[in-house]
Parts: C-alpha cells; sequence; structure tokens
C-alpha cells in the first residue's frame, strides 16, 4: 500500500508539475482545478476506485479534498435533504480547513516572518 | 539599442535559470509521493490507535496539516518548495502552507486586516470554488437525478 501511495500521488504532483512549467498556470489556479477535478471525479464515481487501490495516495493530493467535499455532499442530502446542499460542502472540509486556521494562526503568532526566505 | 520583441523574449530565455521539466517532474513526484506515504504511515498508524477509518484519514491530514504549519513556521517548507515545485503544491500540505505563509507573512499588518484578512488569500478561491463544486453536486443529486428515474 505504501508504494501504491508513492506511485499514484508521485504521480499526481507530477501532473500538477507539468501543468506549472508547460502552461504558466500560477499555484492558486492549479490548487483551483485539482479541487474541482476532484469533486467531478468523484461525482462520476471515478476517484473511489482509485483511493481504494492508492490510500493516501489519492486524498493526501488535494484532489482528494474534492472527493472528500463531493463525498460530505452526498452524506449530507442523504441525512439532512435541502439543508444539505449547503451545509454539505464546508461540513466535508471542516477538519482540514479548521485545522490550517489554527495552525496557521499559532504559527503567524510565533513564528519570525523573516526565517520564510 | 533597439530589440524587437522576439529578440527580447530570446534574451529572457538566455538569462533565464533553465528549469529542465524532466528534473522538475522527478522532484515532484518524489516528495509528493513521500507526503503520500507519510500520509499512510499516519493513517496506519492512527488505525492501531482505535480511530475509525474515516477519522483516521481525518487525523491524518491534520497531523499532515500541523506539520507543515511548523515547517513553514521554521521556513524549511518553502525551501523544500523551491525544488520539489507541484511536489509541495498538491498535497495537503501545500494548502496548509498556502494558509501558513500569508498569515506570518501579513502579520505586522495587525491580527484582524493582517493575519484574519490575509490567510486565505490564497486557499480561499481553493474553498470557494471547490465548495461550490459541491453544492452544484448536490443540486444534480437532490433535484435532477431523482425525477430521472
Amino acid at each position: 500500500m505504501l508504494i501504491k501511495a508513492f506511485v499514484v500521488g508521485g504521480l499526481i504532483c507530477v501532473a500538477g508539475q507539468l501543468l506549472i512549467d508547460l502552461t504558466k498556470l500560477t499555484p492558486a489556479r492549479i490548487l483551483v482545478t485539482f479541487v474541482v477535478s476532484g469533486v467531478v471525479l468523484s461525482a462520476l464515481g471515478l476517484w473511489q476506485p482509485v483511493v481504494d487501490f492508492a490510500g493516501a495516495g489519492a486524498l493526501v493530493p488535494i484532489v482528494g479534498f474534492g472527493h472528500t467535499l463531493a463525498q460530505g455532499m452526498e452524506r449530507a442530502i442523504a441525512k439532512e435533504g435541502l439543508t444539505g446542499i449547503f451545509s454539505g460542502g464546508f461540513t466535508a472540509c471542516a477538519g482540514g480547513v479548521g485545522a490550517s486556521l489554527i495552525f496557521g494562526f499559532i504559527t503567524s503568532l510565533l513564528a519570525r516572518p523573516n526565517s520564510q526566505s | 539599442m533597439k530589440i524587437t520583441r522576439n529578440e527580447y523574449s530570446d534574451m529572457v530565455k538566455k538569462a533565464s535559470p533553465n528549469s529542465p521539466l524532466a528534473i522538475n517532474c522527478l522532484w515532484a513526484f518524489v516528495v509528493g509521493g513521500g507526503i503520500c506515504v507519510l500520509g499512510e504511515l499516519l493513517y496506519g498508524f492512527y488505525r492501531n490507535m482505535n480511530f475509525i477509518n474515516s477519522d483516521a484519514r481525518l487525523m491524518s491530514s491534520i497531523t499532515l496539516v500541523g506539520l507543515s504549519a511548523f515547517f513553514t513556521g521554521l521556513g524549511w517548507y518553502g525551501r523544500l518548495a523551491k525544488k520539489a515545485g507541484a511536489g509541495t503544491l498538491v498535497p495537503i500540505t501545500g494548502f496548509a502552507n498556502a494558509v501558513v505563509s500569508p498569515a506570518m507573512e501579513f502579520r505586522s499588518e495587525g491580527l484582524i486586516t493582517g493575519v484574519g484578512a490575509k490567510m486565505f488569500i490564497i486557499a480561499g478561491p481553493v474553498i470557494v470554488y471547490g465548495v461550490l463544486a459541491s453544492v452544484v453536486y448536490g443540486v444534480v443529486l437532490y433535484f435532477i437525478l431523482p425525477n430521472m428515474r
């Protein structure tokens, strides 16, 4: 499973690198493209098989974030119906975004910005 | 000295450091794949601690985000990113880096208009369009698919 995760995750990153080098897309646009692709692939039922095959190799790349969003939407609609359309996406991404917000805030208080360079 | 646009772009090409595509892709593959292996190892660790499947995935994501914030704070993640390119951008750690970096950088502009306002300056669009895409999927699931059966 570790080897599968390495190869699949690595290949997804190579796809991102090709976008950077060949299209001059900015990193923000690449991240947006990958997340939206993840939602679409997951909605079409194409991403879960990749997750079953490669585990973290399919979930750690930001495409997996889109997959999590789509799955969260499915779950929210099954559970709540109409209101799930409004809550599903944010509920699904709350853990990752919340962690980024919390650790980002703490780091901004503790770290010196000039150590960034 | 007059130069045409073509001559100028040739000069730019000569002056820029060449970034061979194959080497960039190799870096992205090894580092990106490595971060995914770390995610899988963390998942195994949390499964051993008796987290259920989905919670173990969430905990490993949160741990990766925390590690990314820590190494971004030290300035190590940015240094690795210069070599690894998409290998550090595409994994969830790159998303965390995109949140932590501006939060640190704009700390000098204050907690509200600096950290608070700028924290999601890069990651914000990812959340906006990711959630919107999932809403489109939700509309299809709720309104369209049931009426097609």
